[in-house]
């Protein structure tokens, strides 16, 4: 609503603008966090800093360097496949887990907490009690022998080309739940006679979900789908309490070069370069979405008005 | 002096200009129905007297000071909203001292206000109750009661029945005049519906993209509608437009039938001149009955081909064609005649206008 | 959303009886399955922290608990050596405490009053603003370590609880923002204009009408924000360290050193006690960090 203007008097302004003013502060501080840091952060990326943070430009040699860089071009394949794997993974599961409860099962409620606990614990809780599990001396392995087999192996997290799939499987546990929640909520929301309708055209239940009720919810998959994504590129502290990015750089993935660039390498512009292409990485998958949404709200005023 | 006094006024967003140069004045304790389809602006007026939008450039006085700037709250209005608008977390009770605490009335004060409202409403027994415990006619009356306590200059209602079932519309519409007779404010009243319009206005004005098309007693914009739109707004059914030219023995209808005129009842057409007639469906009567002549009118015969028949139960419509051109009749049930025959109609032609086929305008 | 909704309706209540009581079987099996490995390290992490230490090391994490005993709870709580102090995780599980709460409650409140400005006193490029502060929930945190460590430094806050609170408190605005202006959007406008009309001012209709309507999102919100900010790791590692640690940092820093002799009992203990806080308030509020998942997703 756009209110009255009013005349005269410092009092009445502040009272016609109270809202603005008292707007400020939160706005100062998100000006700052968002534009002023961006801007800052970049602006190390393009200067001479090593150890300490220098102002002084030097073009976008870092950038080359980064590029040229082992370690950081193992880590954004990583956290392609990662991500590839994870996101399907998670909302596969988390589809079948959805459409199990949406079968009006008993104690609904304690199903959706069991699948959902996870996403409350943190991920260094989640990595640690993984890392116990998964390590051969002290996990599967270990039990799979003390149980007879003793041929019995299992060491993914120490082997190089399996250590990945830890990572997966765990991000899996931790988020399908997520994924679940929302597809039923979105399995919930189909409206009924289309239930119904397709019941007595004949399809049996799998074909109903299959033809009718998920392709209706198509919107929720791609929210899903932008979320875990978004998850999968700040990935961080799952991997460091998991695997510490190893055995050697098997698992290591973006987030973890800028931290070890910024704070143990002491390469502070080549940290922030890595820091500015995880925002592009985001920016890459955000940007598309949001203006999709934007285009599909614009849509639907359309048709109703 | 006028109660509430609109002069000039224009709003507009952006480059869009919603109102149109508005000229409206209500004398005091007078009941003013802003009526209109949707989008013709009338919505926006009342936001504008209540200050919850602001005037691009006009003015409005209410009790002769002009308010252009003034707070909602400094303008002395109370109004009743569509959706009422209740707070949900506070009771009825509350609801209704919520705009005296705001004022700083004193508590006993307050308490025998609502004590007088609530009795007026008869909503005693729901004062503390929360509004989700209230059916919608109840919710109703307590908008109401939360606008009457305030004893206000001027009261605002923006459409506060269209979210009521039909019958109970009618109950509510009798209550609400019966409250403006006993209280005695003066009353903005925007609805889209013209019969409530109508019913309880003592002057309507009548809106139409963002213009004033007229503003007049409800008999008078009945009887004399100045355009065509006014014409065919008001009433219902619609009223008929028929296309016509002037001729030597009266109008022409496009189809060939022919109307005699009334001796001066247009004397400054000319032959040949096109015109739009427009005949409401109730000054249609069968041709026997003569009912124009027993008012002191003029009835004038014309055939009529009726299609379709639609009993409404005490009237019918019949859905005809006069001269091949469509139109909407209106008889007392007992007087319909059979559907697919051409059957002898008379109209009362005193009480029919003609209309300009390019401006709109009444002749 | 539509009248009966696909939940009114059972399809696998349909057809013979056989076909059914099959259909069911089939669902709580799988349901069944799916839960055991969900709950299964939960469950594993519990039975060793009553495991002795030479149990575990002999037959690893996964069997059976012999000697059951409770007292690496109390060892792992104050006596556990982390970083050469031997304090237990009390300390860091305090510090993680001291840094949560302050920050939800703050971030919470401001989201509120941001959220009400930004749906209901609505002005001239409300949306753009509005736009720019939810950014902040997409902003990758690497962007903003090193501008965080200078302010941090300047301000005389490096290393200090209160600058994690600040860093939390500005970043959770983003999310506290989000929910609640989305939230107040579903409030009718026409509520406001009536408490206008009243003779209500900002702070009045803020305090008597949207307050009162809050308590979902306030819930929310909280849940959200503590879960968030107990969790969180990066911050705290970077921004403190030794005994200003919050609990996640600290849980790394001991079970991350591989060297040394390692006390599985006690470590599962402390680690069940870092997850203990967020799982207690999940369980609690389970409904409404369901309903903050959505609001915040599908946005």
């Amino acid at each position: 609503m756009s209110l009255p203007a009013s005349s005269g008097g410092l009092g009445r302004w502040l009272g016609d603008h109270i809202a603005q003013i008292v707007l400020i502060p939160t706005l100062l501080a998100s000006f700052a966090y968002v534009v002023l840091f961006s801007v800052w952060t970049f602006w190390l990326s393009v200067s001479t800093s090593t150890m300490l943070p220098d102002p002084t430009f030097s073009g976008f040699g870092e950038y080359a360097a980064l590029w040229q860089s082992k370690r950081w071009t193992v880590s954004f394949s990583n956290l392609f496949v990662f991500g590839t794997f994870y996101v399907i993974g998670a909302m596969v599961v988390g589809t079948l887990l959805a459409i199990l409860i949406d079968q009006r099962v008993k104690f609904e409620a304690v199903w959706r907490t069991i699948f959902l606990y996870p996403l409350a614990i943190s991920f260094i809780v989640t990595g640690t009690v993984w890392r116990w599990i998964f390590h051969p001396q002290t996990g599967v392995e270990l039990a799979l022998h003390d149980m007879g087999w003793i041929s019995a192996q299992f060491d993914w997290i120490t082997d190089r080309d399996l250590a990945l799939y830890v990572v997966v499987i765990t991000a899996i546990w931790h988020a399908s739940g997520f994924a679940m929640a929302l597809i039923l909520a979105g399995l919930r929301s189909v409206d009924g006679d289309i239930v119904k309708a397709a019941q007595i055209d004949g399809a049996s239940v799998p074909r109903t979900y299959a033809r009718v009720i998920l392709p209706t919810i198509w919107p929720i998959f791609l929210a899903v789908a932008v979320v875990l994504l978004q998850f999968a590129i700040k990935t961080y502290d799952l991997v460091v309490a998991l695997t510490q990015g190893g055995p050697g750089v098997a698992t290591t993935v973006p987030a973890i070069v800028v931290f070890d660039l910024m704070f143990e390498r002491g390469q502070i512009a080549q940290g922030s370069a890595a820091a500015v292409m995880i925002l592009v990485a985001l920016g890459i998958v955000l940007i598309p979405y949001a203006l999709y949404m934007r285009w599909r709200k614009r849509q639907e005023g359309g048709d109703h008005g | 002096m006028s109660s509430l006094e609109i002069k000039d006024l224009r709003k507009r967003f952006g480059n869009v200009e919603v109102l149109k140069n508005i000229n409206l004045a209500a004398d005091s304790g007078e009941f003013i129905a802003l009526v209109g389809p949707s989008g013709c602006g009338k919505s926006t007026l009342l936001a504008m007297i209540a200050g919850l939008e602001s005037v691009s450039s006009g003015e409005i006085r209410i009790d002769g000071r002009v308010v252009n700037d003034a707070a909602p709250k400094n303008r002395d209005i109370a109004m009743v909203f569509q959706s009422y608008a209740l707070y949900p977390t506070m009771t009825v009770r509350e609801n209704m001292s919520f705009g005296m605490e705001s004022r700083r009335v004193p508590k006993a004060e307050q308490a025998t206000t609502i004590a007088r409202v609530a009795e007026m409403l008869q909503i005693e027994p729901l004062l503390n109750r929360k509004p989700s415990q209230l059916s919608g006619g109840q919710r109703q009356r307590v908008a109401m009661g939360r606008a009457l306590v305030r004893d206000p200059k001027l009261f605002l209602f923006d459409e506060p029945l269209s979210n009521l079932d039909a019958k109970l519309r009618i109950e509510m519409r009798a209550e609400i005049k019966r409250l403006h007779d006993t209280v005695g404010k003066t009353t903005v009243y925007v609805t889209h519906d013209q019969v409530e319009a109508m019913t309880l206005a003592s002057r309507i004005a009548v809106m139409f993209g963002g213009v004033l098309q007229q503003y007049d007693t409800p008999r008078e914009i009945y009887r004399n509608p100045v355009n065509r739109f006014v014409a065919g707004f008001m009433g219902s059914p619609t009223m008929n437009f028929l296309d016509a030219t002037v001729g030597e023995g009266g109008l022409v209808l496009d189809g060939g039938a022919v109307v005699p005129l009334l001796p001066d009842q247009f004397p400054r057409l000319s032959t040949g001149r096109k015109v739009v007639w427009g005949v409401r469906p109730e000054h249609f009567s069968p041709a026997a009955e003569r009912r124009a002549e027993r008012r002191g009118g003029v009835s004038v015969p014309i055939k009529a081909q009726v299609d379709m028949l639609e009993p409404t139960g005490a009237e019918t419509i019949l859905f005809t064609r006069i001269s091949g051109q469509k139109a909407l009749i209106s008889v007392d049930a007992d007087d319909a005649p059979e559907a697919g025959a051409p059957t002898q109609m008379a109209v009362d032609m005193g009480k029919t206008c003609l209309f300009d086929p390019e401006t709109d305008l009444r002749l | 959303m539509a009248e009966t909704t696909h939940a009114d309706f059972d399809a696998l209540s349909t057809g013979s009886l056989r076909r059914r009581i099959t259909a069911k079987a089939i669902v709580y099996a799988l349901l069944t399955v799916f839960a055991l490995f969900y709950l299964m390290p939960i469950v594993i992490i519990l039975a060793n922290t009553l495991r002795p230490l030479d149990d575990i090391v002999r037959t690893g994490f996964i069997a059976w608990p012999a000697d059951p005993s409770l007292s690496h709870w109390a060892e792992a709580w104050s006596t556990f050596c982390i970083g050469g102090t031997c304090e237990g995780v009390s300390r860091y599980f305090k510090n993680s405490l001291a840094m949560a709460i302050p920050a939800t409650i703050i971030s919470t409140m401001l989201g509120l009053i941001n959220g009400y400005i930004l749906s209901k006193w609505r002005f001239r490029g409300a949306d753009l603003l509005f736009g720019l502060i939810t950014l902040g929930v997409f902003l990758p945190p690497q962007m903003t370590l090193l501008p965080w460590a200078w302010v941090l430094g300047n301000v005389g806050l490096s290393n200090t609880i209160s600058g994690l609170i600040l860093v939390h408190v500005v970043q959770g605005v983003s999310f506290t923002t989000l929910f609640c202006r989305n939230y107040f959007l579903a409030i009718p406008d026409d509520l406001i204009k009536a408490a206008r009309i009243d003779g209500a001012g900002f702070w009045r209709i803020f305090r008597r009408i949207v307050l009162p309507l809050s308590p979902p999102i306030v819930i929310v919100a909280v849940i959200w924000q503590f879960t968030g900010i107990w969790n969180e790791f990066l911050f705290g590692t970077i921004f403190t360290s030794g005994d200003k640690q919050p609990i996640t940092a600290a849980i790394v820093a001991f079970s991350g050193s591989g060297t040394g002799e390692r006390h599985y009992n006690v470590e599962a203990a402390a680690v069940i006690m870092a997850a203990l806080p967020p799982l207690f308030i999940y369980l609690v509020g389970g409904k409404y960090f369901v309903r903050g998942l959505t609001s915040g997703a599908v946005k």
